[in-house]
């Protein structure tokens, strides 16, 4: 993400400004679409990415609230300025999306994922991949002689740098969850 | 439980094919008389036929289908339904909710398939809130922008007995669209007419949907204003073709007026339309020197493809009810002096007379076709159809709308097969009124099982069939992008359509003289039963005006000199 130079919340206009001033540079924005917690849901949403031609960067979904069916996605897409409104506008189209947020442009926000990185190594690599982990404050969650299972959490230009570190080290195998992020403040 | 939440939501009248899934459902209205079933001929026409209802009653109609096959050929109907933002419910059957994904006979994945053919759609897995989502399903497809929903019923659910939740005890706050305009965006916009030198109404689909209240209000602000109107294809009727202000209907091939006017405004206000494809032309050039003003009920409208600068969300007749309002309020400040000069403008436009054709000799013309159509039925009180294809415009152009709910044609899908089975669905909802499918021989032949449909219901429907054995625009295409290689675009081993129509126990006509034409269409009028009207007409007209693929407004086609090598490599891309 971060290599491909895209400017990032560079937009003050809101979501529910209808008046923007359009540029063509894509940025990247992430939206939280508050969803009916029902089946089929998810497709929804990501059939409209894919027959509009959209791009998900990372999406992540979970139920929030159990008592009122509601799930919350967290999709991190990039676009035009002209395209995320259209993608915010059809989002809220969908019968079964309650609210959209653009976290990107209604203020601070917090983003964190989650990622698991499998080191398989010897020697000095093993010694140094622990060293990283112990910097990046990743927790080794499985071990055996010959590899490493680190749990990292933070921003995903976290996770991207832990993960460029890893590689001449040993790295083979990644999963990541996606990105979460909520809105800063009491709101 | 179906039929009765059916009842309840005032529906009179179902398009239907039964099948193995659905039987429950047939077997209860059996038993009843309020409900009258129109059996189809193809799970196709049935969605074709609900649209037709619709378009022209401005209620939402139903059409009810099997499982499987059934469901699958009423996703080209869903879709048109989609495009055009009209309000249907397509019921199907299900295999039970114990067989759904075992590859069962009949089964297919129709809340998949149908997803991003509908609105919104639902599987019923309960027959306690059976009913509940049925009531729902008629709130969405007819609030904010209408379309097509669909209610996919397990056997299971069908046959089990459940609690039966009334309409107005169902939830329908899941789905709650802005209907209110910004009232500071409708000053701005009231503001910009007072001030605006070459304003043009650009009018849609949407005033016609928002229903008659809409249409009488913008006929109101257009008197009010003295500005011109131009309306696309799926707004016929809303202005009155009669009307002092009309400038005809826009686009590819729209007036030569509408076109030169939206091209040269400096304020276009759009209500109720989408800057569709076939209207912008090239978007780059599109109307270059305008302010424009959106009003949309659909937030996804606006700024989707051209950038608004006064963007009103909400309904079309609540907006122009507070339009009008703060417009009088203020004085009703126009400028006329420039106005009358942009009239006087528009009125050497006209003097162009875009439309003007030669019918001479011994074949028909397929405008004067059209021509004496309009003429012949004016007076009636008619209902017009069509099929997609040159037809379709010739009839845009060629026939005059007065009202709204009138015209009925596939406009964002273009749905070949699409205005004989509408034909009927209008024709049920208005039983005595004059109801015409005009028609392309090859466009008609993809739905015509449906004549079985007319004559079991003694359904009246005059399908006016301009017949030039080709696929008229396609071949209009080849001729234009081609070089003339007439690929696969004519019709060969057509039917005889007098015989046909005998066949299925209806009237034939042919009329190949203009001389004759007259009196063979006064013989399908008073004809009390379906007609198929086999009118042979010139078969290489090209239909005019055209604003060329890639090209702006001001850059139209207005007859056969120098059409050769018109459309560039970048036109040429596009459809």
């Amino acid at each position: 993400m971060s290599a491909l130079k895209i400017k990032k919340g560079s937009t003050s206009h809101s979501a529910y400004n209808l008046r923007p001033t359009f540029s063509d540079e894509p940025e990247t924005h992430t939206l939280a679409v508050l969803v009916d917690n029902e089946p089929g849901v998810l497709a929804r949403v990501i059939g409209l990415f894919a027959g509009r031609g959209y791009n998900i960067e990372s999406l992540t979904v979970a139920e929030v609230d159990h008592t009122g069916h509601m799930s919350r996605i967290t999709v991190v897409t990039t676009g035009t300025p002209q395209v995320i409104e259209q993608i915010k506008a059809q989002l809220g189209r969908i019968v079964s999306v309650h609210a959209v947020h653009d976290l990107t442009v209604e203020g601070a926000s917090v983003e964190r994922e989650l990622a698991l990185f499998k080191v398989a190594g010897a020697g000095e690599k093993r010694v140094e991949a622990l060293r990283l982990a112990d910097i990046f404050r990743a927790n080794a969650v499985d071990s055996t002689l010959e590899s490493f299972i680190f749990e990292l959490t933070g921003a995903p230009e976290k996770i991207d740098a832990f993960a460029d570190l890893m590689r001449p080290l040993g790295l083979i195998e990644v999963a990541r969850t996606g990105v979460a992020a909520l809105s800063r403040g009491a709101e | 439980m179906v039929v009765q939440a059916l009842k309840d939501q005032g529906v009179d009248t179902v398009f239907g094919y039964p099948g193995g899934a659905v039987l429950p459902i047939y077997d209860e209205i059996f038993q009843q008389n309020d409900i009258r079933h129109i059996l189809v001929r193809h799970e196709q026409g049935a969605v074709h036929a609900a649209e037709g209802y619709a378009r022209s009653t401005g209620k939402v109609g139903v059409a009810l289908v099997t499982s499987g096959p059934g469901a699958t050929n009423a996703v080209t109907g869903l879709t048109d339904a989609l495009l055009d933002s009209i309000p249907i419910l397509v019921l199907t059957g299900q295999v039970p909710t114990f067989m759904i994904g075992s590859d069962a006979f009949q089964e297919a994945d129709t809340v998949g398939i149908t997803r991003p053919c509908t609105k919104h759609n639902w599987l019923a897995k309960d027959t306690d809130t059976l009913a509940e989502t049925l009531h729902q399903a008629f709130h969405v497809a007819q609030s904010g922008r209408p379309g097509p929903v669909l209610v996919d019923i397990p056997k299971d659910v069908q046959f089990a007995n459940g609690t039966y939740t009334e309409p107005k005890k169902a939830d329908t706050t899941i789905y709650q669209p802005q209907t209110k305009g910004d009232i500071e965006a409708i000053n701005e916009l009231v503001e910009a007419i007072a001030v605006a030198e070459r304003p043009v109404f650009y009018t849609g689909g949407g005033v016609i949907n928002s229903g008659p209240q809409a249409s009488k209000l913008l006929r109101e602000l257009v008197e009010a204003t003295g500005i011109p109107i131009t309306s696309t294809l799926m707004g016929l009727g809303a202005y009155p073709a009669s009307g002092e202000n009309w400038l005809g209907m826009l686009g590819m091939h729209g007036l030569y007026e509408a076109n030169m006017a939206m091209h040269d405004c400096d304020l276009m206000i759009n209500i109720g339309a989408r800057f569709d494809d076939r209207i912008t032309g090239l978007i780059s050039a599109f109307s270059p020197g305008s302010k424009k003003a959106h009003i949309d009920i659909d937030p996804s409208s606006i700024n989707k493809v051209i950038k608004a600068d006064i963007p009103i969300v909400g309904d079309v007749t609540s907006v122009l009810t507070d339009l009008l309002k703060v417009f009088k309020a203020q004085g009703k400040r126009t400028n006329k002096a420039a106005i009358a000069k942009w009239q006087a403008q528009i009125a050497d436009w006209r003097k162009v007379e875009c439309l003007k054709y030669v019918q001479e000799g011994k074949t028909i013309k397929p405008q004067y076709a059209l021509e004496r159509l309009e003429a012949l039925t004016k007076e009636h009180d008619r209902y017009i159809t069509t099929e997609v294809g040159q037809h379709q415009m010739w009839a845009a152009q060629y026939l005059g709308f007065e009202d709204p709910n009138r015209w009925m044609t596939s406009g964002g899908l273009g749905t070949m097969g699409y205005g004989f089975p509408a034909s009927i669905g209008v024709q049920m909802a208005h039983p005595d009124s004059l109801v015409i499918n005009v028609a392309g021989e090859a466009s008609w032949l993809m739905n015509m099982q449906e004549m079985g449909t007319a004559v079991q219901f003694r359904l009246p429907v005059k399908q006016f069939i301009l017949n030039n054995e080709r696929l008229g625009m396609v071949r209009q295409w080849q001729e234009l992008l081609h070089g003339e290689r007439y690929s696969h675009s004519w019709s060969e081993a057509l039917p005889d359509f007098v015989k046909l129509a005998e066949a299925f126990g209806a009237k034939g006509i042919l009329c190949s003289d203009p001389d004759d034409l007259d009196d063979a269409i006064m013989e399908m009028i008073n004809y009390d039963g379906p007609v198929i009207f086999d009118c042979l007409v010139e078969k290489h007209e090209n239909c005019f005006p055209m604003i060329p693929s890639g090209k702006p407004h001001n850059e139209m086609l207005l007859g056969e000199a120098n059409t050769q090598g018109v459309i560039q490599a970048g036109g040429a891309v596009m459809v």
